[in-house]
């Protein structure tokens, strides 16, 4: 028997219009961590998509263990020994650990022999869990464990893990490579699909790396560098953004004692924010998701106002103003969810320019839509920020992601603002469009304005902050200069492992 | 096999092609149920949709299209702006009885005194206000006590229906009616009669009264609202994506409070122009179920100002074709509701092409 676990052989795969995966080749190894690294729309989905049997290729083959592999749907992958870990977790909040496990299997143990499996395979790993809790109440990295486990259960020959570390602090990062160093030397293989070039070079022992659905290129991380892994990937030079000096000015936009109840049953209360926003500064805030980020940008933009005092612009009281008052002041927002908050699918690119920019461009009278007016703004934006559209009449929905997140920060930016909120500005964007987002936002603090970032991408805020804060457990962090602040540091006041390395020592 | 592929953005013709499939596809199911009942399924269909319009009696039946049309458009605009905003005013029949019992209340409060210029306006006042509060009752409590609007705007048609029973019995009663239940006939009191504006028009009248004025009104202003002013925007942009309205500034709560008192509005003043001419007086007979027609009508129309005045006058057809029908051919009254029914149902079955790209694939099986 050889030493080769997958083998991809030509997977070629096209959709109406676009290409997602041409003539693919590569090998997987037994108890190999082998990355897959690619942009936003290099075909990294597809390409284990059709792995896992959700996706069938056009043509091209698949060798499992020297037998063909054609899975017709994941439950025959997973029957042949393969299972995912994917980015967005399928857990129903309502149920608690093992009753979530059991749901994903064919033939489900009683309760309670499942639960004791949970808790042995959980130790085995370093996963610390209780099979008993509630998935609502568990962090997103508890959660990702409970898919972790459920994948485990079934003792696969190859595990995929999508974007794995993206909803996870340094420390919870640390904790899951020790697991998957520990699966690897058991044998099992690994395909690890990211795009944060350290963590590929710390972990991974190979590397396929993919571009507009080709592979080109591999390498073995360990002895890459990453700015190569990085130029491999984007097919040119990186440009990075360039920053002006920092050169702090008055206090805009003033927080006192910030609490605000969570909006909706399984969002995050705000718990006593104090917080002042110079001009020309960008803070960047951290997190990991679901700290109270999204309630943040709420709170500033107006759409959940909060007690009198704790808001205030220019030393104006605004906590209770609208959104709309609050933009005519100069204080807009960009919310992270692109579809359905900042822009409405359905709506012309014109349309969703007015959406926003109504009070501050005048792009009404009376009520009534300047016609000309609108169209020329939105065309504005689309020619400033390079938005890929046949024209402002097609509907946000169908542009690509980073396509509709550079119109929606572009339409911000044009207004003028004197505070921007951005929350996740590149999240999904490819490489070349995050770096002009980032650049467009120093720019607006080199003009005077100031920003506040919230992210969580470290490498994005340590691009562009002048300071830095962490949002944990809807608590904000004391912000503090972003020169020269550890991973480590960051770490900290990301809140640490949320409070699981213990656990995680002793198993 | 027949597959469903999402399309990236609405097909701009189905939008408009979809409810013309759906009448065809209605008149087609139609046909088969006549010819089920053991009728001639090709005069059938003409004596409803064809004969109303072209046949020998068009005369007749024009002005009666009109007379049917005007408060079925009334109701269904006012109602299209809560249905794109996802306000849901089922109870537009409420508020179109309590419109026409608050209308037909005032002109008898002044009965017998001859002062149209006053009265008539007064009346259309009274029946947009009896509307408006029938309609802020759900609106107020969706909005303080987050109740349901569909439930307590049906319910409440309920209430206005033992209420016009109560005062044709009661207060309205005509005094001169021999204890006879109803109102004194407002047709026979000039001051309060919305009558034929052009009666001499053709052999039976033009058809035209006020209410037909008002409803050609309202389609123009609403087309205008819905398409051009900050507040149509609004009403689109809650229905689609209620976050990115929150973003954008709406405030929900008036946005419900809005368009439920247009909605109330514009059935109020339906019920005052039907009360105070076709109908001519406050009975328990007096509720045609406009209010609920006026739902398909709304949707029929795509909820757009110009689709629903078309819609209104389809619907018109259904009934007055269906009447003359039923004579000669021994229908019984129940298949039109059936054909109103299906065409509302075949709309939202043909629906699915505007958003959903059907694709004929080979049937295959991966292993």
């Amino acid at each position: 028997m050889s030493n080769l676990l997958l083998q991809l052989n030509g997977l070629t795969k096209a959709y109406p219009g676009v290409v997602a995966n041409k003539n693919v080749t590569f090998d997987i190894r037994k108890g190999e961590v082998h990355a897959l690294l690619g942009e936003n729309g290099a075909g990294k989905s597809t390409l284990v998509k059709t792995i896992y049997g959700l996706v069938h290729p056009d043509s091209g083959t698949m060798t499992l263990e020297d037998a063909p592999y054609r899975p017709a749907d994941p439950r025959a992958a997973r029957n042949s020994g393969v299972a995912m870990v994917f980015q967005h977790f399928s857990l129903f909040d309502a149920l608690n650990v093992a009753e979530n496990i059991a749901l994903g299997m064919e033939n489900p143990p009683s309760q309670r022999d499942l639960a004791a499996k949970i808790s042995e395979v959980s130790e085995l790993y370093g996963l610390p869990l209780d099979p008993a809790r509630i998935v609502g109440d568990l962090s997103a990295g508890e959660r990702q464990r409970v898919e972790i486990i459920r994948c485990l259960l079934q003792d696969p020959k190859l595990l995929i893990m999508d974007e794995p570390t993206s909803v996870l602090t340094p420390q919870e990062v640390d904790i899951l490579f020790e697991t998957l160093n520990k699966l690897r030397s058991e044998g099992t293989a690994i395909l690890y699909i990211s795009h944060k070039l350290e963590e590929i070079r710390t972990l991974c022992d190979h590397a396929t790396i993919l571009r507009l659905g080709e592979v080109v290129g591999t390498c073995v991380p360990a002895e890459t560098l990453a700015r190569d892994m990085a130029e491999l990937m984007v097919g040119g030079t990186l440009h990075v953004p360039e920053r002006a000096a920092p050169h702090a000015g008055d206090v805009v936009l003033s927080l006192k004692g910030l609490n605000a109840r969570a909006p909706s049953e399984f969002g995050t209360a705000l718990r006593n924010i104090n917080l002042d926003v110079r001009r020309g500064e960008v803070l960047g805030i951290g997190g990991v998701a679901g700290n109270g980020q999204d309630e943040l940008l709420l709170a500033l933009s107006g759409e959940m106002p909060t007690a009198a005092g704790m808001v205030s612009f220019h030393g104006q009281d605004i906590s209770q103003m609208r959104p709309n008052a609050r933009r005519a002041l100069g204080l807009l927002a960009a919310p992270e969810e692109r579809m359905g908050h900042a822009a409405a699918p359905d709506m012309t690119l014109i349309e969703n320019g007015f959406l926003t920019g109504d009070t501050r461009m005048g792009l009404s009278k009376n009520g009534f839509l300047q016609r000309a007016k609108t169209r020329a703004f939105a065309e504005k934006v689309i020619q400033a920020f390079d938005v890929r559209t046949p024209g402002p009449d097609n509907a946000a929905r169908s542009l690509s992601g980073g396509n509709l997140q550079k119109f929606v920060i572009g339409r911000e930016i044009l207004q003028d603002p004197e505070v921007l909120i951005v929350n996740q500005p590149t999240w999904g964007v490819d490489a070349a469009a995050a770096a002009s987002i980032r650049q467009a936002l120093l720019d607006l603090a080199a003009k005077g304005s100031a920003v506040i970032c919230i992210s969580q991408d470290l490498d994005e805020l340590m691009e562009v902050s002048d300071r830095f804060a962490a949002l944990n457990g809807g608590a904000l962090s004391d912000p503090r200069p972003a020169q020269g602040l550890t991973v480590d540091e960051i770490g900290l006041m990301l809140g640490g492992a949320h409070d699981m390395e213990v656990a995680h020592v002793e198993a | 096999m027949l597959r469903l592929e999402k399309r990236p953005q609405p097909s701009k013709v189905w939008i408009y092609a979809s409810p013309l499939l759906a009448v065809v596809i209605t008149i087609l199911l139609g046909g088969v149920l006549f010819w089920l009942l053991g009728k001639d399924p090709v005069a059938a269909t003409r004596m409803i949709f064809w004969d109303p319009i072209f046949g020998d009696f068009a005369a007749f039946y024009l002005p009666e299209l009109l007379i049917k049309a005007a408060p079925l458009i009334l109701i269904a605009i006012g109602l299209s702006f809560g249905f794109q905003a996802g306000i849901w005013n089922i109870g537009a029949e409420g508020q179109y009885i309590i419109g026409a019992i608050c209308a037909a209340g005032v002109a008898l409060a002044f009965y017998p005194l001859d002062a149209r210029w006053l009265i008539f306006p007064l009346m259309i006042v009274a029946g947009i206000a009896g509307g408006v509060v029938w309609a802020l009752i759900p609106a107020l409590l969706r909005v303080y006590f987050k109740t349901n609007e569909i439930l307590v705007s049906l319910m409440l048609v309920y209430v206005a229906e033992v209420l016009i029973n109560a005062f044709s019995v009661g207060l309205l009663r005509n005094p001169d009616g021999m204890g006879f239940p109803g109102s004194r006939s407002l047709k026979q009191y000039p001051a309060a009669h919305n009558g034929d504006l052009f009666p001499n028009l053709g052999s039976f009248g033009s058809g035209i009264h006020w209410g037909v004025i008002t409803a050609i009104f309202a389609v123009i202003v609403a087309y205008v609202f819905l398409t051009r002013h900050r507040f149509g925007f609004n009403v689109r942009l809650a229905g689609q994506s209620p976050r990115a309205a929150a973003f954008s500034g709406v405030n929900p709560n008036r946005l419900v409070i809005l368009c439920m008192v247009l909605s109330g509005g514009l059935a109020g003043i339906a019920g005052m122009f039907e009360v105070a001419g076709p109908s001519g007086q406050i009975l328990g007979s007096f509720p045609a179920y406009y209010g609920f027609t006026a739902i398909i009508v709304a949707f029929l129309g795509r909820l757009h100002p110009i689709g629903v005045m078309l819609a209104g006058l389809l619907m018109a057809l259904t009934y007055i074709g269906g009447d003359a029908a039923l004579q000669p051919l021994q229908l019984p009254s129940a298949s039109i509701q059936v054909f109103q029914g299906m065409l509302l149902f075949s709309l939202l079955s043909v629906d699915v092409l505007t958003n959903y790209r059907v694709r004929v694939t080979a049937g295959k099986v991966v292993a």
